[in-house]
């Protein structure tokens, strides 16, 4: 759904395990769009898919897990060998 | 625990935040200036600073004008914290942020608000599945990191939209369709405030949307009854259009109706707002120098009121020397003096932006979503939902928080709250400015519970 | 000025103790006028813990602790009739809960105070100590930093904004009239009361009851109450929400059943200010990670300032004007859990058989606000 222009200075970081290819300067959400992916979580009213809306730090449904903590991945720098997890749900 | 007072502290590195920066510093105050994002620039000079000039080229000459405010800033004396989140400020002018997982406090003698715009919610069924995003995001992908879309279909209206298709088409995206949801309506009204000198911005306007004819792109105006289709994801988009359903394929749909200040800070310091009925938003009420009901809390730039970023930009210079001469920094005489230019400017495209307001209004069904639409994303309360508290007799915003929980996800209203507001006037037959908006507590983002326990002494 | 409705009771106070009073006595067949301010009332309803609790509540005055624990022991009965009416699920856990200590003084004062207490109430008070180990067995996010705990077995909680619309819905279901204005002005007249409100509307009703929490000061003095009630501020913080960390509510942290995690409530007094502070919502942080060190890395999404409504000895108030009888005055600052006393027992006292509670062992005339004259 979404393609890079330039494909420079690679690096990998992980999604839920699995290897992620981004570009320098990219956040861990454009980095999976041009990955393809766009549901990152599920809602904990009713397990609903979201995704990236806005980009810009203002909506939360980008949210992913980095260290424990719930974190805006349109705001997170991607950085070699960063590992990135779903946000758990509640009743996981 | 707050270090020594700082004379200007500014929320926003946009053109406002930037130029207001950039003017105080250079009449002797101490000014720092705190912005979230990697770099200056705002949202309109995003990713500028990042120096790929393959992307500034096709981004067009009005985004790589901000270079000049970028560099400017830079020789100044400012000090400019990035990646640092505001998240508090409170009526003493003491300013509480994150940075790298710190928490801090700053005190200032005059903060200025300068946090721009957002964009408006266009709530329509289907409109949280994955695939679907604000226009502004498609171009925040390109901008910062030269990713674009494939075919995507875009849909609302607004000048950011035709912005947006326009600099897609110049990346050599193709575009599946533009869905316009202008009305000829908008146009009558529109005509009345025709500009008398055709600036450059209207024609850099009109060059985009013979840009969308050019291309041969499907464009469907006056459109109707938006509706995402997809279950887990978006798979198409589905409208009426001269009298009949229309219905598209594509994974991503670009949404779009304007923008609109964010006000976030200026509501959790419980500032005056009113209703501004042309471009149909809440404004903070300032005076001519940016001043709030607050005397040491300014506001600059599209959060006070959506100019674009020629106005943002003289609008950051002009609250910069009304606070200039409160410090005593400069005279009355020098600051009027020196705010004669940029007020001029202010005015005459003002008229611009008159015209660009009516003729961009969004359409009625947008303040009138079906009652199966998602309001508020984070806590997943429809339409529906709120006309029944409505009838429960829930007045304001503040009781739909009780009701059922709407804008109280992180979000904290900034994609609901205009809706409801506009729900909630239509169900009990009130003014927007009688329902009023939610009030805003603090941490207007959200922070970890150890990043605020490390401020306890 | 217009003349409008006529009703035996006009409840002045649209929060949960109003409300909660209104069911009552619309389940008393009574017919029921609420008054209720605009958006932005001061509300303690809105910005409340959610508790139902009963440790530690009346010592000082075991009428106090009486009333909550009649109070507490009829929740299951109020939660199911509002259930049944709207088919909300309140999500009301009565399974006990705590509170926390860091430091052994202080949990030894506790101890000592509720030990008094049962002896007080006759021995009858259900509570236990939990020293390090045996919290810990029962939570295990529990902070090495904490000392014991005080378990009493009556306390509770529920999501009290579900507690708060299921009330609007009920009582609307039930025939409430509601009059969404804020009153001006209650006079005596003829029979009964004329309740004015801001739109320049004259209301006629037999009895009045004020249940407008810190709105009542004004209206009260020209009905002959005294009203010795003041604001006093309680911050909560609000987490993101997260899968089960907590299994039983604290009086300072709970999980809610929607999964963020909630944290309060400090005691503070600045008037009618209802603003968060940074100050003291980091010192609730630092303390709730103490008691729970996971919570370290939530995020926290909102905090809010409310004000409690508190009398000079922290006790209910319920009094019935002796210049004007048929104007009844109530207040607590435990609304949510004295909420079924107030919903089946207050309304019999308003119905003039004050007795019939009397006759439960709770001597009603000690909530008296004459215990304040010197
Ligand atoms: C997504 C989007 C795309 C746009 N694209 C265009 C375009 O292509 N062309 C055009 O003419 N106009 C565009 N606009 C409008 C344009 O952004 C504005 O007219 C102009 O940028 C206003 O300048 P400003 O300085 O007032 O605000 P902005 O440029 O928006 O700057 C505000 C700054 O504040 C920061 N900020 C906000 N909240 C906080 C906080 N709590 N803590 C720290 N920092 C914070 C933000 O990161 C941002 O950098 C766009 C608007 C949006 C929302
Ligand atoms: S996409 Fe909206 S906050 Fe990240």
């Amino acid at each position: 759904m979404f393609k890079r222009l330039h494909d420079d200075n690679t690096f990998v970081f992980t999604f839920d395990g699995t290897d992620i290819q981004a570009c320098k300067g990219e956040t861990v959400a454009a980095a999976l769009f041009a990955n393809g992916i766009a549901a990152l979580r599920k809602t904990h009213t009713s397990s609903s898919q979201r995704g990236p809306f806005c980009m810009m730090g203002a909506c939360y449904d980008c949210l992913v897990e980095v260290d424990g903590k719930t974190v805006q991945s349109c705001m997170l720098p991607a950085q070699p060998g960063l590992q990135v997890n779903r946000a758990k749900a509640q009743d996981e | 625990m707050a270090t020594d007072d700082t004379d200007i502290v500014i929320i926003g590195g946009g053109p406002a935040g930037m130029s207001a920066a950039i003017c105080a510093a250079s009449h002797g105050a101490t000014v720092t200036l705190l912005d979230e994002q990697p770099t200056a620039g705002g949202q309109i000079y995003r990713g500028l600073s990042n120096g790929d000039n393959r992307i500034a080229g096709l981004l067009g000459k009005d985004y790589q004008y901000g270079k000049k405010l970028i560099d400017q800033l830079a020789r100044t004396t400012v000090q400019h914290l990035t990646n640092t989140t505001v998240w508090s400020v409170d009526e003493n002018a003491v300013i509480t942020y994150s940075k790298d997982h710190q928490a801090n406090r700053i005190a200032a003698k005059i903060v200025i608000i300068a946090t721009g715009a957002l964009e408006r919610p266009y709530p329509i069924p289907g409109w949280t599945l994955p695939g679907v995003m604000t226009a502004g995001a498609a171009q925040i992908l390109l901008k910062t990191s030269g990713i674009v879309p494939e075919q995507p279909v875009l849909a609302g209206t607004g000048p950011l939209l035709y912005t947006v298709a326009s600099q897609l088409l110049g990346a050599g995206v193709k575009i599946a369709a533009v869905v316009d949801t202008v009305t000829s309506k908008n146009h009558l009204r529109a005509a009345k405030q025709f500009p008398i000198t055709t600036p450059g911005p209207l024609l850099t306007g009109l060059s985009y949307l013979k840009k969308i004819k050019r291309t041969q792109t499907p464009y469907y105006k006056g459109a109707t009854q938006l509706k995402i289709t997809g279950d887990r994801s978006a798979n198409g988009i589905e409208f009426q259009h001269k009298g009949k359903v229309v219905s598209l394929r594509s994974n991503c749909i670009l949404l779009h109706q304007g923008v609109i200040p964010n006000t976030q800070l200026s509501r959790s310091l419980r500032l005056e707002h009113h209703w501004h009925s042309l471009q149909q938003c809440f404004h903070p009420s300032i005076d001519q120098w940016g001043k709030s009901s607050l005397d040491n809390i300014r506001i600059a730039g599209d959060g006070a009121k959506i100019g674009g970023a020629i106005i943002a930009e003289h609008h950051g210079t002009i609250t910069a020397l009304g606070a200039l001469a409160d410090l005593e920094k400069i005279t009355e005489q020098t600051r009027d003096k020196l705010a004669a230019l940029p007020l001029a400017a202010i005015h005459r495209l003002d008229r611009l932006r008159h015209f660009l307001d009516a003729l961009y209004a969004p359409p009625v069904h947008y303040a009138e979503p079906t009652d199966d639409t998602i309001i508020c994303r984070c806590e997943e309360v429809t339409a529906g939902d709120i006309r029944r508290y409505a009838k429960l007799g829930c007045v304001g915003p503040n009781q739909t928080k009780s009701f059922g929980r709407c804008g109280m996800g992180p979000c904290q209203g900034r994609y609901c709250s205009l809706t409801v507001t506009e729900i909630l006037a239509a169900e009990n037959k009130l003014s927007q400015d009688e329902v009023g908006a939610y009030r805003i507590r603090s941490p207007v983002k959200p922070v970890t519970l150890e990043e605020l326990a490390s401020l306890h002494d | 000025m217009t003349i409008r409705s006529e009703s035996e009771f006009a409840v002045v106070g649209g929060g949960v103790v109003g409300l909660s009073i209104a069911y009552g006595l619309l389940n008393k067949n009574k017919n029921v006028t609420l008054f209720d301010e605009g958006d932005l009332a001061l509300r303690a309803s809105r910005g409340n813990f959610g508790l139902v609790w009963v440790q530690g509540k009346g010592a000082g005055m075991p009428t106090y602790a009486k009333w909550t624990r009649a109070s507490a022991s009829r929740w299951q009965s109020l939660a199911r009739q509002l259930s049944n009416d709207t088919g909300w699920d309140l999500a009301l856990q009565q399974r006990g809960g705590y509170s926390i200590y860091l430091d052994e003084k202080s949990l030894e004062k506790k101890v000592a105070t509720l030990t008094e207490l049962k002896k007080q109430l006759g021995g009858d008070y259900p509570f236990e100590v939990l020293g390090h180990n045996a919290i810990k067995k029962e939570e295990p996010h529990i902070g090495k930093d904490v000392v014991g705990a005080v378990l009493h077995h009556e306390d509770g909680h529920l999501n009290p904004l579900v507690f708060l619309r299921s009330l609007v819905k009920a009582t609307q279901l039930r025939g409430l009239k509601v009059v969404q204005k804020k009153v001006t002005l209650i006079t005596p007249s003829g029979n009964g009361f004329t309740v004015q409100t801001t739109d320049q509307q004259q209301h006629l009703t037999e009895k009045v009851v004020l249940a407008s929490g810190l709105g009542t000061k004004a209206l009260g003095e020209t009905l002959g109450f005294k009203v010795p009630i003041r604001p006093q501020r309680g911050q909560v913080l609000i987490t993101e929400k997260m899968p089960p960390v907590i299994n039983r509510p604290s009086d300072e942290i709970r999980q809610v059943n929607e999964g963020g995690i909630q944290i309060g409530a400090s005691a503070e007094e600045c008037g009618f200010d209802d603003k968060e502070t940074i100050k003291t919502t980091a010192e609730l942080a630092s303390n709730a990670i103490k008691q729970y060190p996971i919570l370290a890395k939530a995020q926290l999404v909102r905090s809010w300032g409310a004000l409690r409504i508190m009398s000079p000895d922290g006790f209910p108030i319920y009094q019935q004007s002796t210049t004007c009888p048929g104007a009844y005055f109530a207040t607590c600052h435990s609304g949510i859990t004295l909420a079924a006393a107030h919903a089946q027992l207050l309304p019999q006292w308003l119905c003039g058989d004050g007795a019939a509670i009397t006759d439960l062992g709770i001597p009603f005339h000690d909530f008296s606000e004459n215990r304040f004259d010197v």
